[in-house]
C-alpha cells in the first residue's frame, strides 16, 4: 500500500488519480498508524513552506515521517513535499524542515538571470546527475512539469537530476530510501507516470 | 531549457465539446474526455477546458467530465468559464483542475483574484482577458467578448497580476477567428508590464503563426488555440517539430 500524506496542504486529487492509473493500492490519509503501516509513503504539498512545516508539526506527522525514513521505507516528497525533506528553508524567513537530506531551500531568484520569469512554470528537461532507481523507466532529457519559485541548494551528492532554467536547478534528489521531485510527476504525462511506477512498484523492492 | 507550451482549448457545453472536431480514430469526436486524452498523447503541453454551459444541470455534467478527464489525462488542466466565486474555484479544483481561469467574474469583483491567490496560491489563478481596440485604445470586454467594460486593458492586466494572478491568457478579439496570426502588438504591450507567464490566444491559423509569435516575442510563454487543432489544420506534433527546427524549445 502507498500512503499519500494528507496534512491539509494542496489538492491531492490528481496525485491519487495518477497512482490509481498505474494500478497502485493508494490511500490518502493523515492517520499516523496508517502511514506507519504503509509500504511506501508520498509527501505532497503546494503553497508556503512555513505553513506546511507548521501543519506537519501540529499533526505530529513530522515524527512519523522521520520514523518512516529511518525504518528504510521508500519515501517520496513532491514539490513542496520535496523541499520539506531538507534541513531548512529560506522562504520568507528561516524555517526548519524534516532534515532527512542535507541542504536548504532558497529562492531561484538568487541564481537565475533576471530576464527569466518566477516561478518557473512549464516543461523542462531532466539532466541526470547520477544513477537512481527512481529513473529506471525514463531517459535522460525527458521532460517533466515544474511550478516553483524556490529550489534545493547545497544538497551535493543527493542531487540525482537538475533542470536548466538559466542555471542548473535541483530537479530530483535521493538519499538512500528518501526521494524527492521538485517537479510534478502526476502532471508530467507518461514520463511522470513512469517515475511514479518506479517509486510505487520497484524502488526498494 | 524550459519549453514554449502549446495549449489546445476545448469549449464544453452540456458535457460535449462544441464546434465538433475532425480527427480520424476518435470514436466520439465530441467527447471532452476522448479529445483531451488524444491531445495529451499527441504533444499538448496543457489543456484548457472552457465551460460555456448556462444551466445548473450542465454545470454538474461539466464537473463529472472534469473528474473523468483528470483521472485519465496527466498533464496540467486549466478550467475557465463561469468562475465567479471562491466556491466555483473550490468546485473545479476538487474535480481535478490545476489552474482556474477568471474573466468576467474578476471584472465584476476584482477581489476574487486576491482572495483566490491567497487561498490557493498565485500558480493556481489565471487571469484571462478578452481585449479589443476601440478608437485606438485597448479595452477589456466582458461576457465572452460581447460587452465593452470601458476599462483600459493593459492597466487591468497589470493590476490583475499585482492582485495575485499567476498567469495571463490574452485573447485578442481583433485577431480571433481571422487566422491571420497572433496579435503581436497587443501581446508586446502586455509582456512589457507583467513578469508572469503570458499565453497568447486568438488569431493562429497555421504553424508559421506560432513560429512568428515565439521568435518575435520571446517573453510569450505559450500559444493557445482551439479550432485549428480540432479540425486538424495544425497538428500539434508537426507544430512542435517546426518549433524545434526554428530553434524554439519544444517538448517532443
Amino acid at each position: 500500500m502507498v500512503a499519500i500524506v494528507d496534512y491539509g496542504v494542496g489538492n491531492l486529487f490528481s496525485l491519487r488519480c495518477s497512482l490509481n492509473a498505474i494500478g497502485a493500492d493508494v490511500v490518502v490519509t493523515g492517520d499516523a498508524d496508517v502511514i506507519r503501516s504503509a509500504d511506501r509513503v508520498i509527501l505532497p504539498g503546494v503553497g508556503a513552506f512555513r505553513d506546511a512545516a507548521q501543519k506537519l508539526r501540529d499533526s505530529r506527522l513530522d515524527t512519523v515521517l522521520k520514523d518512516v525514513a529511518k525504518n528504510g521505507k521508500p519515501l517520496l516528497g513532491i514539490c513542496l513535499g520535496m523541499q520539506m525533506l531538507f534541513e531548512k528553508s529560506y522562504e520568507f524567513g528561516e524555517y526548519e524542515g524534516l532534515g532527512l537530506i542535507q541542504g536548504s531551500v532558497r529562492p531561484i531568484a538568487d541564481v537565475i538571470p533576471k530576464s527569466l520569469k518566477i516561478p518557473q512554470i512549464g516543461w523542462n528537461a531532466l539532466d541526470f546527475k547520477r544513477e537512481s532507481d527512481l529513473f529506471r523507466n525514463i531517459k535522460n532529457g525527458d521532460y517533466v512539469y515544474f511550478v516553483h519559485s524556490y529550489y534545493a541548494a547545497d544538497c551535493f551528492d543527493a542531487v540525482i537530476a537538475t533542470c536548466d532554467y538559466g542555471a542548473p536547478l535541483t530537479a530530483a534528489v535521493q538519499k538512500g530510501n528518501v526521494y524527492g521531485c521538485q517537479f510534478h510527476p502526476e502532471k508530467s504525462g507518461e514520463v511522470g507516470l513512469a517515475i511514479l511506477r518506479a517509486f510505487c512498484q520497484e524502488v526498494g523492492a | 531549457m524550459i519549453t514554449k507550451r502549446i495549449i489546445p482549448c476545448l469549449d464544453v457545453r452540456n458535457g460535449r465539446v462544441v464546434k465538433g472536431v475532425n480527427f480520424e480514430g476518435l470514436a466520439d469526436v465530441s467527447s471532452p474526455v476522448e479529445l483531451a486524452s488524444y491531445y495529451s498523447k499527441n504533444g499538448a503541453d496543457e489543456l484548457v477546458f472552457y465551460d460555456i454551459t448556462a444551466s445548473a444541470e450542465g454545470r454538474k455534467l461539466f464537473s463529472d467530465i472534469l473528474t473523468e478527464t483528470a483521472g485519465k489525462v496527466f498533464i496540467p488542466l486549466t478550467v475557465g468559464g463561469g468562475i465567479n466565486t471562491l466556491s466555483d474555484f473550490d468546485r473545479v479544483l476538487k474535480c481535478g483542475a490545476d489552474k482556474v481561469s477568471v474573466n468576467s467574474g474578476a471584472i465584476r469583483n476584482p477581489n476574487l483574484i486576491d482572495e483566490a491567490a491567497k487561498l490557493y496560491g498565485s500558480q493556481c489563478v489565471v487571469l484571462s482577458a478578452d481585449v479589443k481596440r476601440v478608437d485606438g485604445v485597448f479595452r477589456v470586454f466582458a461576457k465572452g467578448g460581447r460587452e465593452n467594460t470601458g476599462m483600459e486593458a493593459i492597466e487591468w492586466i497589470r493590476s490583475g497580476v499585482e492582485r495575485g494572478a499567476g498567469e495571463i491568457v490574452l485573447n485578442s478579439i481583433d485577431t480571433d477567428g481571422v487566422k491571420g496570426g497572433f496579435d503581436l502588438e497587443m501581446l508586446q504591450k502586455v509582456c512589457d508590464v507583467v513578469s508572469v507567464p503570458v499565453i497568447a490566444s486568438g488569431g493562429a491559423g497555421k504553424i508559421e503563426d506560432f513560429i512568428t509569435l515565439f521568435q518575435t516575442l520571446p517573453k510569450v510563454d505559450a500559444g493557445l488555440a482551439a479550432s485549428i487543432f480540432h479540425f486538424g489544420e495544425v497538428s500539434i506534433s508537426e507544430l512542435k517539430r517546426a518549433m524545434q527546427a526554428h530553434g524554439i524549445p519544444a517538448r517532443i
